[in-house]
This record gives structure tokens, C-alpha cells and sequence, in this order.
């Protein structure tokens, strides 16, 4: 479904993103690990048009979709939840979610939608009327999922929903997130520094260096693989 | 008393120009982060489009005021919005990811470029500006003389202002110039084309400063290419007094001027007229930058 080939990316002189290729299959979670800056989020943010690469390339579903503007690859149906949630603050939790479905027309549809992130948090909808920025940092997370998807992508890329939630809540979004997968065969890329959680829940995982890739396999063997346990899983 | 309700009047009526060109300063602010200093200069080009329109629209409408007046008004803010947005697109858009300086610099040499350019295509001498407006004397007493000038110019103020709030509030195009405002990237994560929005925050910004430019001339019908300086400056500081980037702030900073300026004038020396906006710009910078509606925002690294 998506094909990232040799992407690389360069902030100013530094290059962020030496060559990475990874492949989606639909209806998977595939997790992107490694550590800070290693280029995981940066990863998301070329894939969704938000940074420009410098050479490689982006395919979506046969597309060539790279260095797209950002507004037109959430057309095609890609979604990203970025990292530090990025909340409308100024707007009711409401309107956040209108603004995930601003490229729809379909009411009805977007209704369902609406209902459906209701369904998997329903704290939502008791707080439908705030505004953004008075939710707690779990509540935003939820939001930000559920306003993600609200753009009905076919591709989902979470880019570290546990990243400043209270622990007891990340269990239940990390819960959610397969929730997403199964009910609505969702495809999702998660990007996550808790390797821990993000390997029980996905199922093929890319672990990248500085830049690099450096190890790639199913979810359960990078789980038992050794140096990944040393390396992110904070085990000796 | 019936002075200070004569002063009132008018502080109101001056206040809700200073107010309709003031939002445009804050909407432009609010999603770019930059003072639009070429502004003041489409609120002149407004009223320009007013003197010159009018000859051509009174024969169509059989003289009639209540048709002629919303019909100038209409096609000097629809003028206008086409300059605001050619301004945005061959001016500032280059400059995007520029430093802020180098775009607030450009604003200035757009605002010069009107104002002398005006000076060149409508000629440097003072216009008088057409009646627009039904224009009859209601109160005609010692102290109070009541037009029904300042009526129209504060209620087709309130009527244009009570519109942005409802587009602004209300519909989805103003909901994601809000979302912009707040994170443009998070706004095109959402689909959301930026440059839309920001075509449409000038739209909405230069056609107010039209109805302004079309307001202040009937309400002092002497119009000229250097008109927009000083109620471009004075609403500049209004928009600063209510908290840049806040629509009510600007609004409510623009009645505060308009008022203000309205009883030194009555009460003091016309003489501060002009210095009284540039004493409330240093007040409020030296003892509340963030304004008075504007809440105060940490910077983002």
C-alpha cells in the first residue's frame, strides 16, 4: 500500500534521513522504532508532505506521491496524529473534529465517523463543546486520533501517542489503536519510543539509526531479537 | 450633556471605522504573524472606488440612495478584495519562509507604492466625496445636531462586523482560518489548503477596509491618495491595544480610539488629536503588550 524508497532528507547542511525504504501492507500496524532523533518523526512528516525530501521517493497505493503538498496527500487518503498532539487549543473538541473532515461533504458519513470516535472514546463526547486546549494531555490524544481520522484515511501514521499521557491512559489508547485496526481494517504506521508496547501491538516493525535502517522484521522477532532488547527494550 | 452625547456620537462613529480597518491588521497578524502596513492604503483605495464608481452607478438606480449606497459599498469592497489578494499573492507569498523583517519591509514598500501611485492615477488633490447615503438633519438644536450620517456609518459597521463574526464563528472556512491561525502545519494535516485561507483572510480584511474607506468619506467627504496613512496607523494601534490577533479586540481597540481621539479633540486641543493614539500605543507596550483581550502567548521554540 505504501512504498518508501531511499528517502532521504536534509535540514539545512544535516542529513536527517540517509536512505529509508519501508513497505506498508494494508491492514497492518507497522511500527517505526528508535531513538530520539533518530528520524522516525521526520519519517512521517515526508511520507505526509509536511518536509520535503531530497532524493527517494514516497508511493501510495501505485502513486507517486512525493514532496506532494501536504493538504493533497490527506486527500489521497493519508492521515497523520503528529507528535506533541498539535491540538487546535482555540477550537471546541467539536470543531477539531470538523476540521478533520474538512475536505468531505459527505454529512451523513461524517456523522458516522463522529459516532465511531465517540464509540472508542467516549470522553470525547462529553466534552464536546470545550475547547481543545482545556482537555488533559490523554484527552488531546484521543482527539488528535480521532480528528486524524476523521479525514477517512486508508492510511493512519500515529507519531508517538504515548509521548506525555499519564501511564494508566497509554495502555487504553494503545488498546484503541488495535481497536482502530480491527473494526475498521485500518492500516496503521506507528511511531513510537515506547518499543515495548509498540511490539505487542504491531505487527511488522522497521527499527532505524541515525538515518539509517537498521533492522526490519516481523513485530514477534524484533521482540526477541537481542541487540533490539539491549539496544530499546532497556533489558542487559 | 448633550455635548458629551454629541462627542460620543461621533467618537463612535470615527471608532467603528478605526475598528472595520483594525480587523484586518489583527486577521492578517493572526494567521501570517506580520503588520500588513499596505492596509491603511486599501482602505484609500476603497474610497477612491467609491468617488469614482458613483457617477456611474446613480443614473443605473434612478438617483435612489438606499439602492446606490449598498451597491458602491458592495463593489468597493469586492475592488478591494482583488488588490488585497494581488497584493498577498506578487508580494508577500514569495516571502513566506523569509525572515518576518524582510516581509514587514515590503509591506511598508507596497504601502508606498499605493499612496504615491495613488497620487499618480487619482491626482494629489483633494476629492470631494458623493452623498452616498441618505444625509437629512434629524436634531437640530443648540448643542446637538444629529445626522443621519453617523447612524449608517455606525450601523452598516455593526452589519459588517456582526457578518465577520457569523463567517468566522460560523462557517467552515472560518473555523480554518482559526485552526491556521492557531498551527498551520497541524491545519494541513487536516487537508486544509493554506493558501486559501490566507487569500481568504484578505478578502475578508481589504473588503472591511473598502467599506471603511467608503464610511470615513461620507462621514468627512474629503478624500485624497494620502488619506489611508493616519487611520491606517490609528487602527493599527487599535488593533495592538485589543490584543493583536483577536477580532473583538480590534474592534473594541478601535472604539477606545475612536472615542478617545474624539473627546481630546472636544474637550482638550485638537492639537493631540493625533498624539493621543501614538501615547495610548506606548502605554500599552510598556504596560500590556498582549493588549487588552489578547492573552499572552509563549513563544514556540
Amino acid at each position: 500500500m505504501l512504498h518508501v524508497e531511499n528517502l532521504q532528507v536534509k535540514y539545512g547542511a544535516i542529513a536527517a534521513l540517509k536512505g529509508i525504504s519501508i513497505s506498508i501492507e494494508r491492514g497492518k500496524i507497522v511500527t517505526l522504532l528508535g531513538t530520539n532523533g533518530a528520524g522516525k518523526t521526520t519519517t512521517l512528516r515526508t511520507i505526509s508532505g509536511l518536509v520535503k525530501a531530497s532524493g527517494g521517493c514516497v508511493r501510495f497505493e501505485g502513486k507517486d506521491i512525493t514532496n506532494h503538498p501536504c493538504h493533497e496527500i490527506v486527500a489521497l487518503g493519508i492521515a497523520q496524529s503528529p507528535e506533541g498532539r498539535m491540538i487546535f487549543s482555540n477550537l471546541t473538541v467539536k470543531e477539531n473534529l470538523e476540521m478533520g473532515a474538512y475536505l468531505r461533504k459527505d454529512k451523513m458519513e461524517i456523522q458516522k465517523d463522529m459516532d465511531f470516535a465517540f464509540s472508542i472514546f467516549p470522553r470525547l463526547k462529553e466534552r464536546l463543546k470545550q475547547p481543545g486546549g482545556t482537555l488533559s494531555g490523554g484527552e488531546q490524544q484521543m482527539l488528535a486520533i480521532s480528528r486524524a481520522l476523521m479525514t477517512r484515511p486508508r492510511l493512519l501514521m500515529l507519531d508517538e501517542p504515548s509521548l506525555g499521557i499519564a501511564p494508566i491512559l497509554v495502555k487504553t489508547i494503545f488498546e484503541k489503536v488495535v481497536e482502530i485496526n480491527r473494526e475498521l481494517g485500518m492500516t496503521i504506521l506507528l511511531v513510537e519510543q515506547n518499543a515495548h508496547l509498540a511490539l505487542q501491538i504491531a505487527h511488522f516493525a522497521y527499527v532505524i539509526e541515525t538515518g539509517h535502517l537498521a533492522i526490519q522484521g516481523n513485530a514477534a522477532d524484533i521482540a526477541r531479537n537481542e541487540d533490539v532488547r539491549r539496544a530499546y527494550l532497556g533489558e542487559t | 450633556m448633550s455635548e458629551l452625547l454629541q462627542q460620543v456620537i461621533n467618537g463612535i462613529s470615527l471608532g467603528s471605522i478605526y475598528a472595520l480597518i483594525a480587523i484586518g491588521y489583527t486577521m492578517v497578524y493572526g494567521v501570517l504573524r506580520f503588520i500588513n502596513f499596505a492596509h491603511g492604503d486599501v482602505f484609500m483605495v476603497g474610497a477612491f472606488v467609491g468617488y469614482y464608481a458613483t457617477p456611474h452607478i446613480m443614473p443605473l438606480v434612478g438617483g435612489s440612495l438606499i439602492l446606490a449606497g449598498p451597491i458602491v459599498l458592495l463593489l468597493a469592497m469586492i475592488v478591494c478584495s482583488i488588490l488585497g489578494v494581488t497584493i498577498e499573492k506578487l508580494a508577500y507569498k514569495p516571502l513566506r519562509f523569509r525572515p518576518k523583517l524582510t516581509i514587514l519591509i515590503t509591506a511598508i514598500g507596497i504601502s508606498l507604492f499605493l499612496e504615491f501611485g495613488g497620487q499618480l492615477v487619482f491626482g494629489p488633490d483633494p476629492k470631494s466625496f458623493p452623498t452616498l447615503f441618505l444625509s437629512t438633519t434629524l436634531i437640530d438644536s443648540q448643542n446637538l445636531v444629529l445626522r443621519t450620517t453617523p447612524i449608517v456609518v455606525i450601523g452598516t459597521a455593526i452589519i459588517l462586523m456582526l457578518l465577520l463574526r457569523f463567517i468566522v464563528m460560523n462557517t467552515k472556512l472560518g473555523t480554518a482560518m482559526r485552526a491556521v491561525s492557531f498551527n498551520q502545519q497541524a491545519a494541513s494535516l487536516m487537508g486544509i489548503n493554506i493558501n486559501t485561507v490566507i487569500s481568504f483572510t484578505f478578502v475578508l480584511g481589504s473588503s472591511l477596509a473598502a467599506a471603511g474607506g467608503i464610511l470615513y468619506g461620507t462621514l468627512y467627504p474629503s478624500i485624497n491618495p494620502l488619506m489611508g496613512i493616519f487611520p491606517g496607523l490609528k487602527a493599527f494601534i487599535s488593533a495592538v491595544l485589543g490584543g493583536i490577533g483577536n477580532i473583538p479586540g480590534a474592534a473594541l481597540g478601535g472604539l477606545i480610539i475612536g472615542m478617545t481621539e474624539t473627546f481630546v479633540t472636544g474637550y482638550l486641543s485638537p492639537t493631540y488629536r493625533d498624539a493621543i493614539a501614538f501615547g495610548i500605543l506606548i502605554l500599552i507596550l510598556l504596560f500590556k503588550p498582549s493588549g487588552i483581550l489578547g492573552r499572552h502567548e509563549a513563544e514556540k521554540v
